[in-house]
């Protein structure tokens, strides 16, 4: 760089130099496209994976707000929510993280959260304010996937919590909810996360979780019971009312226990069946072996006979009645009841095993126990097993079955029905009440042909007479026994001074006493001349002839 | 008609004295010399003078390009995080424009809107215009140009408003729990554009408007 003005040569060099210069202003834009160009490219490796979730409806999601959450971590966003094609769903278009690519595997699951307010507590109360969010569950499938169909009710488990599943069996759902507790020992220790219809329309299958360190208590022996709400029944044992915890008799509950008496048992294996009973007392009661049906028909009405009335074999309780139904009998234009019942043949204990042996021995060709059963149903039949219809309580005016002996019984056939081989059908017995009221019927017939009227007029006729001879007793023979008495009193006193006098004569200073003590000696002197004179005839038997020698002549000479 | 200006009589003002000095050119081509300057330092206090803002154009240019790129993101990206009660929302310069809007509070939406989108995009035009005309020696309304001139260097700063606003907000509305908003990049990205149309404002030289009518009669 040169100040001189007279030359143009130094001006060029400065013209190069402010070029390079010119260059520098360039820089800004430069750095600033740079940094918009990273940004881009960083947004583009940072956007995870698009997915489309299915909803039946959108709920309150929001597009380009709406969180998808996993573990209360945003892993993504919904971008857009339209109706699907054929407008019968929600299609939510939400844009993942980079991070979150395990959602969009194939066994992903999304759910949308809302707030629920049940029975068992309140959940999503936070997305009131914030609004709904999806919450997903990350897969573990390796084939990725795009297109979701989103859960309605959430996932039971929604981390992967330590636990185990198990499977309940129950004749109903009671009150129980997704949500409700499991209980053992009265402490919560998992809960019901799934229930559904079995296809046969005659069980609830139900699934429940039990926690990690709990499930352990869960043996092959357990047994599940509902536990929820106020069970207020009226048995035939009376009023029984069963309160559980609060919580429980509000959103109701499950609870398990394993019998004492079961041997030492192995944790149950994830996903084992149990069955899920009524009550603590069913659950707990012991194992009722295979049960089968039993078939009766009675002849008169049983008003008070209900499902699940017991069944008694000789006073022991071995099975419930299952249905009353009424039948028609076209032949003898009546209607018979007909009363179906299940009986657990095992719960007859010892008894049963040893009937087992004796139809055993009898016909070996089939093993398998329920026919067993039948045959030695059908054997007790023949030895005259009838089933009778009794009243168990008079307040309520139920009643049970009585299995029982009668020898009286006709000999009826209990055989198996054609279209159950299992069912064993057993003849009835009128029942006592029954029988009690025919007699009472017959009693009242025989009372009502007694000709009343005449022995009434009999009877009065009788007493009049009866009457009379009473005043004539009181006239005449009443005297006549005073008179009597009197007499005997006299004879009474003189009996007395007789006594007396005899008492007086007895004593020891009387003089007839002295003289019976004279009399006495005297005889005693008696006595034994006697024995020297028989001892004198032993020795000198001649002298009866002879008479006596010298020396005894002067004693005995007769 | 007019009378000659300072390059003209071949003097430079000193910028920071304001000390009148001889030009010492190199050639008499003005417009060669407007555009590359030599180093020449002012006697008194040492600056360096300039005829003409040095490479205004191509600086203006410059600036004005990472503005427009940087204008971008500022509007893409999320400029406020609300969270209020566990309802969290991030706004953007428009969205909250929109939401004010909605919200009837439309004479703050125009305002923020004003300010946000009005004056940066006033300053993108302007300084274009400016720009090409000058650089196509355009020599028609010159003085309404100076005048929009005048008016960029008056509006630079109002863009500010928003970034205000945000640092404000973000000062003031802490509750913790209850409520809290923390800036987001898209105000820093709007801070920049402003600071970036305001630099390629001051790196445009006004005299350039005027410089083209001798090299049009030339």
């Amino acid at each position: 760089m040169s100040n001189n003005p007279a030359t143009n040569e130094p001006g060029e060099a400065d013209i190069r130099s402010r070029r390079v210069g010119l260059s520098l202003a360039w820089l800004v834009p430069i750095v600033a496209a740079l940094v918009g160009l990273s940004m881009l490219v960083g947004s583009w490796r940072d956007a995870g994976p698009t997915i489309e979730i299915t909803f039946d409806t959108a709920g309150s999601l929001t597009p380009e707000k709406s969180p998808v959450k996993y573990r209360n971590v945003a892993i993504g966003e919904v971008r857009t929510i339209t109706l699907s094609k054929d407008q019968q769903n929600v299609v939510v278009a939400v844009d993942l993280n980079k991070d979150a690519e395990a959602f969009a595997r194939e066994d992903a699951r999304f759910w949308v959260v809302k707030p629920r307010i049940g029975a068992g507590g309140v959940s999503g109360l936070d997305t009131l304010l914030s609004g709904d969010f999806i919450a997903a569950i990350p897969g573990t499938s390796e084939t990725s996937a795009n297109n979701f169909r989103g859960l309605e009710t959430p996932p039971p488990i929604t981390y992967d919590e330590p636990g185990k599943r198990f499977r309940l069996r129950a004749p109903d759902l009671g009150s129980l909810d997704i949500g409700s507790a499991v209980y053992y020992r009265k402490v919560r220790v998992g809960e019901v996360v799934s229930y559904q219809l079995d296809p046969s329309g005659e069980w609830v299958n139900l699934g429940v979780f039990i926690t990690a360190p709990h499930d352990q208590y869960v043996t092959s022996n357990s047994r599940f019971w509902n536990a929820s709400g106020i069970d207020l029944g009226i048995t035939t044992d009376g009023i029984q009312l069963d309160l559980q915890s609060l919580t429980s008799v509000l959103a109701g509950g499950i609870a398990f226990e394993t019998p004492a008496r079961a041997p030492a048992a192995k944790a149950a294996s994830t996903d084992r069946k149990f069955t899920l009973y009524n009550d603590r007392t069913s659950a707990m009661a012991p194992d009722k072996g295979p049960a089968h049906s039993i078939h009766m028909r009675f002849g008169q009405s049983l008003l008070g006979l209900k499902q699940e009335a017991p069944v008694y074999f000789m006073g022991n309780e071995i099975g419930e009645v299952t249905s009353v139904t009424l039948d028609y009998d076209a032949k003898q234009q009546t209607f018979p009841v007909v009363v179906d019942a299940r009986i657990y043949p095992r719960l007859m204990g010892q008894a049963y095993d040893q009937l087992l042996e004796t139809v055993g021995d009898e016909a070996d060709v089939d093993t398998s126990k329920s026919p067993m059963a039948t045959r030695l149903f059908r054997q007790l039949v023949d030895h005259g097993l009838r089933a009778e219809a009794r009243t168990s309580n008079i307040l309520t005016g139920q009643l049970h079955i009585a299995l029982e002996f009668y020898s009286g019984a006709q000999n009826a056939q209990g055989s198996i029905t054609p279209d159950n081989p299992d069912q064993i059908l057993i003849p009835t017995q009128a029942t006592n009440l029954d029988k009690m009221q025919d007699q009472l019927t017959s009693l009242l017939e025989t009372l009502n042909s007694l000709p009343l009227a005449t022995i009434s007029s009999n009877l009065e006729g009788s007493l009049a007479e009866l009457q009379q001879t009473l005043g004539a007793i009181n006239d005449e023979a009443l005297p006549a026994t005073v008179n009597i008495l009197q007499g005997m009193e006299e004879l009474m006193n003189s009996m007395s001074s007789t006594l007396t006098s005899a008492e007086a004569a007895l004593s020891p200073n009387s003089p007839e006493r002295q003289r019976l003590g004279l009399a006495l000696d005297e005889v005693e002197r008696m006595s034994r001349s006697v024995r020297e004179l028989s001892d004198y005839l032993r020795r000198h038997p001649e002298s009866l002839v002879r008479g006596r020698d010298e020396q005894g002549r002067g004693e005995f000479s007769q | 008609m007019t009378p000659p200006t300072a390059r003209e009589l071949h003097l430079m003002q000193c910028h920071r004295c304001r000390l009148v000095c001889a030009r010492a050119s190199v050639s008499d081509n003005a417009e060669h010399s407007a555009q590359y300057n030599f180093r020449q330092s002012c006697q008194r206090c040492g600056t360096r003078l300039h005829a003409r803002k040095p490479n205004a154009i191509a600086r203006t240019w410059a600036l004005m390009i990472a503005a427009l790129i940087f204008y971008i993101p500022s509007n893409l990206l999320p400029i406020l995080h609300t969270s209020a009660l566990h309802h969290d929302s991030t706004t953007t310069i428009l969205g909250s424009v929109v939401a004010l809007w909605r919200a009837d509070a439309w004479d703050i939406a125009v305002i923020i809107f004003i300010a946000s989108v009005g004056v940066p995009v006033t300053k993108f035009l302007v300084l274009a215009l400016l720009l090409i005309t000058v650089q196509l020696g355009n020599t028609r309304s010159r003085r309404e140009r100076t005048k929009l001139y005048r008016l960029l260097e008056l509006i630079g700063y109002w863009s500010m408003l928003d970034v205000f606003v945000a640092a404000l907000l973000a000062a003031l509305v802490q509750f913790g729990a209850l409520g809290a908003i923390e800036p987001k990049a898209g105000i820093l990205f709007f801070g920049l554009v402003v600071i970036l149309t305001m630099l390629a404002t001051l790196s445009f030289d006004p005299r350039l408007i005027w410089d083209s009518q001798p090299k049009n009669e030339q």
